[in-house]
């Protein structure tokens, strides 16, 4: 499955991307499968991700927890809880 | 009902004349404006930058919008947030309800940015003197959304 991934904020920063297009292999269908499969990675993307970090996450663009599946072709965004107002 | 995201500053008294144009209805109108502080946290803030994430923004704020119509018998509704850099005293965002008397547009707007500042995605970075810094979401506002007694698992993961 081909997925959009999207940073915001301090997540962006901190893993210095904004945006990447990723295939995502069998069996990583939900959001919080994502979210472990580029824990994955290591370094900044270990610890940027890492479970317990206050980390939102979007699909499609509509705010969703890590059971949230993700389809192809879809957004999958991770970014900090929101300060706007 | 509008929702508006733009780098531009905006005048509350031309967008309230807008909103009213070809209301007569109308019996009330609320508004807030949020404007920047020269101090967040103990430190002054010299400048901020506000982040947001363009297509989810407006659906959020649209959504939320939605949300306040269903609930109140408001007659129209305007959100505008300001993106990019800002200073001190500059507007931030501006939140405008009508209706027919002021009991549901006092609600419905007070309801909107409570809503706005825990579900729509913006984040604020700003200027001190020991650096650039990432503002930290509020206990507050979370607690503010609560007492709308909302089903604030639509925001979903952890806090």
């Amino acid at each position: 499955m081909k997925i959009q991934l999207r940073f915001f904020a301090s997540v962006r920063e901190a893993l210095g991307v904004s945006q990447e297009e990723v295939v995502v292999p069998e069996g990583i269908d939900t959001v919080g499968k994502v979210r472990a499969f580029l824990q994955q990675r290591g370094g900044v993307w270990a610890e940027t991700l890492a479970e317990g970090r206050s980390l939102r996450m979007a699909c499609d663009q509509q705010m969703c927890d890590a059971d949230t599946a993700i389809r192809d072709g879809g957004e999958v965004a991770f970014f900090p809880p929101v300060t706007g107002g | 009902m509008a929702i508006r995201v733009q780098t531009e500053d905006f005048d509350l008294n031309a967008e309230i004349a807008a909103l009213r144009a070809g209301s007569p209805q109308v019996g009330a109108v609320v508004s807030f404006v949020g404007t920047v502080r020269d101090m967040n946290e103990g430190a002054s803030v010299a400048a901020m930058e506000l982040e947001h994430y363009p297509g989810m923004t407006e659906k959020a704020l649209q959504d939320i919008v939605e949300r306040a119509k269903q609930r109140w018998p408001i007659a129209d509704a305007l959100v505008i947030h300001r993106v990019g850099p800002l200073s001190p005293r500059d507007q931030i965002v501006l939140v405008a309800v009508t209706s027919a008397h002021r009991g549901e547009a006092f609600d419905a707007c007070e309801f909107i940015i409570d809503y706005l500042k825990t579900e729509a995605p913006f984040w604020k970075k700003e200027q001190t003197p020991q650096g650039a810094r990432w503002v930290d979401a509020r206990v507050t506002d979370d607690a503010a959304l609560r007492k709308w007694h909302i089903d604030v698992a639509l925001g979903g993961g952890e806090k």
